[in-house]
């Protein structure tokens, strides 16, 4: 059986990109490979996590992978035997009785039988392991995603944490499904063979050890050359892959400055680049199959003329029975060191990609301290809140007072200070200073200034997508480091520059505001948004399944549902950062319409880029390199004939 | 698995073995070394038996020698093959591979706009890469398996005919046997792994989806919503996964059962013929060996379908890039000089899709005059883009004709009528290299002179003497280093470079701020007044001093009139004016 392995894996192209992981899984060979800083620690815990879930499954493995590779030990040792131990004594024995022929054919099927049916149940229980492994690897990573603190996405490449997903995952199926077996399997193979040959031949154990000393260290060197290849072709890979991605993406302004056989030239020399560490790296992988099989048949010529020899001379008392046998262990010691050798680099790319994984599992989730809870809230004429189950439209944050032992009530209502905020993503570099603001409940607040001048930064603070420096921000007089963070955002809407719509139906991703809106709650919300006109008009209306972001609507349209998003939430306090993009005037005016409406008796902070949004602001805040330099309104502004008049007039 | 190559495949197949060109002879040589590689693994065996047989059981030292000499012959002449075949299998994959990177990317190069508009970015960077990758391993696991799986089967079988035909046909049954069940199991297996990767397409899509509108989700609290949607996907994905690999559980056990059923079957059948004396001890011991060869070569054979047909779909994508034909292209003897930088539009019709209902131009009569200003204003979707687009010839007119400088721009030889009217798009990007190395797109034997009086006229100069390295200072890919404003400049003055008789701004100052694109529209009217312009814009003012202004609505010029006569005549433009006055009212574009 062990046979068959080593030709699945010669079959296997040299980079370890199987059949069975399908076409075009993203950017596996991108880069060059990394450094894995403590490979046996990442074993361990891979092995910890299979373990976790699929501890007696995994054992269950282990005895059926030594119940098959003993099986198949005997069926060996039968078909060497055959002739020897039954045909020669058959031929010169006078009765011609087959029973004992028949005996050890029967019993040799039985153990057989047990081989298969071992092999088949490992491979079986293999692919629930393995599979549930990757699945709940793939839940926890999400799980775990979902919790990390908005910084992480800021500072993390997507594309790098997609690959974690796709590329590294992909690695990790092969290890455990393949290579883990596999070791496991060439080791006991390993193991017994060894041991039957010290016991048949010290001497010539020592020469066949020799001898895959010599395989290992040849075949050591070649996977380091290989590597050293693979990692050129792979960084040539990464070059062109930059240069075809930069030279698509531009390919319009290629045709419009006659700039075609320029980039070709460009790209024919980087094309010859990867085709010379491609062809070298592969050739190298190539090359290993061969040298180790020869190498492998080098040692069965030593040990058979070495053997023959002893047993000529007599030297070590081995009889021709013994090297014969001898020999036949030889042949099949090769071949698991042979195995163990190619599955070097697979690996090598698993322990690589787990190193990612891992990493975002270690990262530190978003922490909540908050103990103010919002409630739902019954409020007498006098004001006097008490707490229901009941859905009643009102709400109130529940205050508890440790030092008092007394719970306190305050309505929900939308108003929000900050006071003396310092932020910076990093401490180093602080963008905002001393911000102070009072914007009392219903109130709109506007902030302009200059690209880079904070605006978009002081929509990460009042939800507390980052932590401020200094300073304090109050929602309803209460610091909102108090609050639970999940009523926190709750009680805020959102209304992002870039609009990010989900896969599904525009009915589900307006209703993504409010989960259990009806479809009549949904539709209303389209209309104050201004949404519902295009949206009966798309193919299916508001059954229409969006795909990739929206990417089949316009970025009016997505706004306008992003409106409706927020709508539908109903939060008493907004946040909403304009769009400045090209949109045509007449569907700007719905959007502007759109906010308009939904800026009415809420607590709004608008980043500004449009006039008719400031000008009936109640307060205007200008921005400039971190600061407030003016506030006012929009009158006052322009009297002031400062920073703001000079924005406004475009003669700044 | 029943080989069924239909029609498209085999074009499919020719479209790309036409590029195998110079690895023809490495292709070919590597299956021929292949078989001598298993001519070796047939003899090493056999050599091996007769070490055992002749040298170590009668004990003769020197037929020992010799053998072993033979043997490590034979192993060389193995190697030998073996490291060849390596070595010339890496070079034709990896050849070819080449090959087709190059023939789709000199495609690409003589693609339309409509033909780019076809294949998205994402789409045609997975076909140069992946794509080409899948190919590549596929054709080298073909080359190096093609010949050697069915000589070696075919081989081992001849030999166990040889030896004795009773017991050969039980290979027959077994072969046919196996045969019909692995194809069973790819089929099958094929089928799920399909549906799975879609599937995890899919969940993947989700995954990005949720790392990109992160803010959205936290800020709706709506994480335990998405986990548990995922948990939903990533279950759903598991039990396909499970469904599909517990399909190819069954590969081995079948195997296993075959060559064992096989290996018992001749021992009792061998033992009886040889006691019987129809049978030599030693071809027992050969027709249990070629047992092991029939089945791993037709396991092999398995291999290699699953291989072939998983990167059908790969073969598919590239061929679709490589046979997309160009649907402009030169004249046969083109007009090689632009008189002027007039433009005429005759009764123009235009769609981009010839199936489409609707034209997105209809029947548009334009008159231009060389060096006159004109202004162009609408809506989005009224097709201000197709309409410039046109007169480079970015895509051809359905019906009627565009003239430039007098000629129907369907005459010019195409470089030499993009190289005298410029455009500088709406999407548009910078490349990575110096700010120079960008100039020089346009002309790339501008001299430095040259370059910085372009930059001056499109007020790029100033700040990009403020760079580290002023002219030489870096631009990174996309141009990620200099703002919206700036890039938009240094676009404008990329295409001024070529200096142009005609030179064409679609909606390229949006993000330069009232001041500068006022003084750029200014250097235009001072210093290339013989240079048509025309300009796109969402802002009135960047076009209300040109001479004319078209107004366009619906695919149709709604007028075409100086700004005073508009405000006069026309109701679009004068809404667009009064909603639009005082200010500019962006902040952001400072």
């Amino acid at each position: 059986m062990s046979e068959k392995k080593t030709i699945e894996s010669n079959v296997k192209p040299a980079n370890g990109q199987g059949p069975g992981r399908g076409p075009g899984r993203g950017r596996r060979n991108m880069g060059p490979r990394p450094k894995i800083e403590n490979p046996g620690k990442i074993f361990k815990r891979i092995m910890g996590y299979v373990g976790k879930k699929y501890m007696f499954q995994f054992i269950a493995v282990l005895v059926l992978i030594v119940v098959s590779v003993l099986a198949n030990v005997q069926g060996t040792l039968f078909t060497q035997r055959l002739i020897d131990d039954y045909i020669l004594p058959l031929m010169s024995s006078p009765t011609k009785d087959f029973t004992p022929l028949l005996n050890a054919i029967v019993k040799v099927a039985i153990f057989y039988g047990i081989g298969i049916l071992a092999t088949f149940g490992f491979n079986y229980i293999m692919v629930y392991i393995n599979q549930g492994t990757l699945k709940n690897l793939r839940n926890d990573l999400f799980e775990h995603m979902e919790g990390l603190p908005i910084k992480y996405f800021d500072t993390h490449p997507h594309g790098d944490i997609m690959s974690i997903y796709t590329n590294d995952i992909d690695t990790l199926r092969q290890m455990i499904s393949q290579s883990i077996p596999q070791l496991f399997n060439s080791a006991i193979t390993i193991v017994s063979v060894l041991v039957s040959m010290i016991m048949l031949s010290k001497a010539l154990t020592g020469v066949t050890i020799l001898m895959v000393i010599v395989t290992l260290v040849v075949s050591g060197k070649l996977a380091g050359l290989s590597g050293s290849y693979f990692s050129a072709q792979q960084s040539d890979l990464g070059t062109l892959n930059g240069e075809i991605e930069e030279m698509m993406h531009g390919q319009k302004v290629v045709k419009v400055f006659n700039h075609e056989e320029e980039n070709l030239e460009r790209f024919n020399k980087m094309n010859e680049k990867l085709y010379n560490s491609a062809f070298s790296a592969n050739k190298i992988a190539n090359i290993m199959m061969p040298v180790n099989a020869q190498l492998g048949n080098l040692s069965y010529v030593i040990c058979a003329i070495v053997g023959g020899v002893f047993t000529i001379t007599g030297v070590t008392g081995l009889t021709i029975g013994q090297l014969v046998s001898f020999l036949t262990f030889n042949k099949s010691f090769s071949m698991p060191i042979n195995q163990v050798s190619m599955q070097f680099n697979s690996i090598i790319m698993a322990l690589a990609g787990a190193q990612r994984v891992f990493a975002l599992l270690d990262e530190e989730q978003e922490v909540d301290e908050g103990y103010v809870e919002l409630v739902s809230a019954n409020i007498d004429e006098e004001g006097n809140i008490t707490e229901t189950d009941e859905h009643t439209g009102k709400w109130a944050w529940k205050h508890y007072h440790k030092a008092t032992e007394t719970t306190t009530y305050t309505r929900l209502e939308g108003g929000i200070v900050l006071d003396g905020v310092d932020f910076g993503y990093t401490d180093e570099k602080m963008i905002l200073h001393d911000i102070k603001l009072y914007a009392k409940p219903g109130e709109k607040i506007a902030f302009v200034g200059a690209t880079g001048a904070g605006k978009t930064t002081i929509t990460n603070l009042i939800n507390r997508f980052y932590d401020i420096q200094d300073g304090k921000i109050r929602f309803d007089g209460i610091n909102i480091n108090k609050i639970k963070k999940k009523d926190l955002r709750n009680s805020l809407g959102i209304v992002l520059q870039d609009t990010h719509l989900f896969t599904g139906t525009v009915m589900e991703n307006i209703r993504y505001g409010k989960l259990n809106a009806s479809d009549e709650e949904v539709k209303a919300a389209a209309r104050l948004a201004n949404a519902d006109g295009f949206i009966r008009r798309l193919p299916e209306g508001y059954n229409t399944m969006l795909k990739g972001d929206g990417s089949n609507l316009s970025q009016g349209q997505r706004q306008l549902l992003a409106i409706a998003r927020a709508a539908i939430a109903n939060p008493p306090a907004l946040i909403l950062d304009e769009a400045t993009s090209s949109i045509d005037t007449h569907t700007e005016k719905l959007v502007q319409d759109g906010m308009d409406k939904l800026m009415s008796g809420r607590t709004t902070f608008v980043i500004a880029h449009r006039l008719s949004t400031v000008k009936n602001s109640d307060c205007i805040m200008v921005l400039d390199q971190g600061r407030i330099v003016e506030r006012g309104n929009h009158d006052e502004l322009i009297e002031q004939k400062g920073y703001y008049y000079r924005l406004y007039t475009g003669n700044a | 698995m029943s080989n069924k190559v239909n029609k498209e495949e085999k074009s499919v197949l020719k479209t790309l073995l036409a590029e195998v060109k110079e690895y023809k002879f490495v292709s070919i040589l590597t299956p021929i070394l292949m078989l001598g590689e298993v001519a070796m693994e047939t003899i090493i065996p056999r050599i091996m038996g007769l070490i055992v047989d002749e040298g170590v059981r009668k004990s003769e030292l020197s037929t020992l020698y010799i053998l072993g000499a033979v043997m490590i012959v034979a192993a060389l002449l193995s190697l030998f093959f073996g490291v060849a075949a390596g070595v010339f299998s890496a070079k034709a994959s990896t050849g070819f591979s080449k090959n087709l990177r190059k023939k789709m990317y000199e495609n690409i190069q003589t693609f339309s706009f409509s033909n780019i508009d076809k294949f998205s970015t994402a789409g045609l960077v997975t076909r140069l890469t992946t794509d080409v990758t899948n190919i590549q391993n596929s054709y080298q696991m073909v080359l190096r398996m093609c010949m050697r799986a069915p000589a070696s089967l075919i081989c081992a079988m001849a030999m166990s005919f040889y030896i004795s035909p009773r017991i050969a046909s039980i290979y027959l049954i077994a072969v046919v046997l196996l045969s019909i069940v692995l194809a069973i199991i790819v089929r099958f297996a094929m089928k799920y792994f399909k549906a799975v990767f879609e599937k995890y397409d899919d969940m993947n899509a989700s995954v990005q989806e949720n790392v990109s509108a992160i803010r959205v989700v936290k800020a709706y609290v709506r994480e335990d919503y998405e986990k548990s949607k995922f948990k939903k996907a990533a279950q759903n994905i598991y039990k396909m996964f499970v469904k599909a690999e517990t399909v190819i559980v069954f590969n081995s056990p079948v195997m296993m059962l075959t060559v064992y059923a096989c290996i018992l079957l001749i021992s009792w059948i061998g033992a009886k013929h040889i006691v019987g004396g129809t049978l030599n001890v030693g071809d027992l011991s050969s027709l249990l060996a070629y047992c092991m060869n029939i089945l791993m070569s037709l396991m092999m054979l398995s291999f290699i379908f699953v291989m072939i047909s998983m990167s059908i779909a790969s073969g598919e994508r590239i061929a679709e890039v490589i046979n997309e034909e160009a649907d402009i292209v030169n004249p046969e003897n083109p007009v090689m000089e632009v008189k002027d930088g007039s433009i005429v539009f005759e009764n123009v019709s235009f769609k981009y899709n010839k199936d489409a209902e609707e034209n997105v131009l209809k029947n548009v009569q334009l008159e231009i005059k060389s060096g006159e200003t004109i202004g162009i204003l609408g809506g989005t979707g009224s097709a201000k883009s197709s309409l410039v687009n046109l007169i480079s010839r970015l895509y051809d007119v359905t019906e009627g004709r565009v003239l430039v400088g007098g000629t129907d721009v369907r005459d010019y030889d195409l470089k030499v009528l993009r190289d005298q009217v410029s455009v500088v798009l709406q999407s548009n990007v910078l490349f990575s290299g110096t700010v120079y190395d960008n100039l020089r797109w346009g002309k790339h034997d501008a001299t430095d002179e040259e370059c910085e009086r372009a930059a001056r006229l499109a007020c790029a100069d100033e700040f990009v003497q403020k760079m580290p390295d002023k002219y030489n200072s870096h631009i990174e890919q996309g141009g990620n280093n200099v703002s919206g404003g700036q890039k938009q400049r240094l676009c404008i003055a990329r295409a001024l470079v070529k200096e142009p008789k005609i030179l064409i701004l679609d909606d390229s100052t949006s993000a330069v701020d009232t001041g500068t694109d006022a003084k750029i529209r200014k250097a235009f009217r001072e210093d290339i007044p013989g240079t048509t312009k025309i300009i796109i814009a969402q802002r009135v003012n960047s076009i209300m001093d040109s001479d004319k202004i078209i107004v366009m609505n619906e695919g149709k010029i709604d007028a075409f009139a100086s700004h005073e006569e508009l405000l006069k005549t026309n109701d679009i433009y004068r809404e667009v004016y009064e909603e639009q006055t005082c200010g500019g009212g962006d902040f952001d574009q400072q």
